[in-house]
């Protein structure tokens, strides 16, 4: 099921993983149990993933995110957003951010 | 930005995650301890668990995390705690979660026989995202004491594996065949086969290393007289022939061939290495030899992967017995010997291994790459064989 994602929510990487930067490829690494669809994989992220994971600091709503990426990225507004929206959501279902709080 | 796939799935176990170029220090080894609480009759590594003395040795909580600190600035993934028995140690959940937390897989080698619900719960939680690996000595309390010489083992390691199956940890197992066990294969292979993460029979070690501190004639002696005969081993790695035969074909054709004065063939120190129980870092688990050590309370891991290692992996041959049958001998690849066995067996890194050459002369007399009394060093047309030998249909 997908989770929601409220572009005035605040979300950070949760404690149940940990995220890597090994030989160029960023990797989130399941720390708990029923991190992801299984425990046996890890996770890597293209530069647009990283990118967006390296603003989910826990302080920051993902409609700041997208301003703050729409000037330093080329792209619409609407497709900036919905690259952060998906990707969120997509690290939510697999329990990889947690939402902190909505501003 | 574009819109495509953020987030990409990544076998954990595949081999090459990495799109550049491997890491320094892909995997490491750990021996945290060289004491353990089995006395096994055939155990190249086990000090008594109350040997206060190796204890002491040890190295302690914070530096074992400081190598696991530099393991991981170096782009490790993967870390293989062992021993002795790893579980042994007072601090082993504190290492474990600390490994874990900073993003490695963990490999746990165990007798199982100290898995407490505590721990196999935390193993739950925290999968270590290695199948745990279990040697088992036997089916019976019998035989695995005979084995282990420890009262209770057999009652403790059938209660820590059931453990693990309760809490659903991954584990697979393996087996050690001595003459007090030998009979319960079949027996042992069932039960193995119950097991959810045993996706193929299990392995077995028979042809025992000798201790690997070399500090121990007698027993040495002793371990010398637990190995199957080369005909036995044989047999039993050759009881599913058509599957063995496959795999020979494949691994013949891609890895044999005369090692000519280069002593090291394997990947030993190529982008991994294993520390020991004090903090020596050396490029293969078995390998002692005082050349091939790298001190780490007084160095770096990347230290010994830049400057040593690869000096260790150039070193040449010069025994004058090595160079007239190993060096040419195209067995290599079937044949176990290496600098680590002769070590272990004669003290020097460079002279033939008897036993291990009869083994591959049986194994290579079986595939039909050499005849009954050939020698395979003398054998000119060995890339012919070889060709013939892989291009063989199955019960051809």
């Amino acid at each position: 099921m997908r989770k929601k994602v409220n572009l005035d929510s605040v979300y950070a990487p949760s404690e149940d993983v940990v995220a890597r930067e090994v030989q160029g490829e960023f990797i989130i690494i399941p720390i708990a149990s029923g991190i992801g669809d299984l425990e046996d994989e890890i996770f890597s992220l293209n530069e647009t993933g990283r990118a967006i994971w390296d603003k989910l600091d826990g302080k920051a709503s993902l409609r700041q995110i997208v301003k703050d990426l729409s000037s330093n990225f080329e792209g619409s507004s609407e497709d900036i957003e919905k690259d952060v929206t998906g990707l969120v959501e997509g690290l939510l279902k697999r329990r990889m951010v947690i939402e902190k709080r909505r501003v | 930005m574009q819109s495509e796939s953020y987030v990409l799935k990544q076998d954990i176990n595949k081999a090459s995650l990495w799109k550049v170029a491997k890491p320094l220090l892909g995997r490491l080894d750990i021996e945290l301890t060289e004491r353990c609480n089995n006395n096994c009759i055939h155990c190249c590594i086990n000090l008594p668990a109350d040997d206060i003395d190796a204890k002491q040795k040890e190295l302690s909580t914070e530096e074992v995390k400081k190598i696991l600190a530099e393991a991981i600035s170096l782009d490790c993934m993967s870390v293989r705690f062992t021993g002795g028995e790893p579980l042994l140690r007072e601090d082993f959940e504190e290492l474990y979660i600390f490994a874990r937390k900073s993003g490695l897989k963990v490999l746990v080698f165990t007798n199982a026989t100290l898995i407490t619900p505590h721990l196999a719960e935390l193993f739950s939680h925290i999968p270590p995202l290695e199948k745990i690996e279990v040697t088992v000595y036997g089916m019976r309390e019998s035989s695995y004491e005979a084995v282990t010489r420890a009262s209770g083992s057999f009652e403790a390691f059938r209660q820590g594996v059931g453990l693990l199956l309760e809490e659903k940890v991954p584990f697979v197992v393996k087996g050690a065949l001595l003459p007090q066990n030998k009979n319960e294969m079949d027996e042992f292979e069932k039960w193995a086969s119950a097991i959810p993460w045993m996706d193929r029979p299990p392995l077995y070690s028979m042809f025992f290393d000798l201790r690997c501190r070399r500090e121990d004639g007698i027993k040495n002696e002793s371990i010398k007289g637990l190995r199957l005969k080369p005909e036995e081993g044989l047999k039993i790695l050759t009881r599913r022939k058509n599957e063995y035969i496959k795999q020979m074909q494949e691994f013949c054709s891609k890895f044999i061939r005369p090692p000519k004065d280069k002593l090291f063939c394997c990947g030993s120190g190529l982008d991994g290495g294993c520390v020991d129980a004090y903090g020596y870092f050396q490029p293969c688990i078995m390998l002692r030899h005082p050349g091939c050590v790298y001190d780490l309370k007084n160095g770096s891991l990347k230290d010994a992967l830049t400057n040593l290692f690869p000096k260790i992996r150039e070193m040449k041959a010069t025994n004058p017995e090595y160079l007239s049958r190993c060096a040419k001998c195209f067995l290599k690849g079937l044949c176990e010997q290496c600098p680590a066995r002769s070590w272990s067996e004669h003290g020097t890194l460079d002279t033939p291994v008897e036993f291990l050459c009869q083994i591959a002369h049986i194994h290579a007399r079986f595939l039909g790459l050499i005849k009954e009394n050939e020698l395979a060093w003398e054998v000119l047309d060995w890339k012919d064989r070889i060709k013939k030998f892989a291009d063989k249909k199955p019960g051809g």
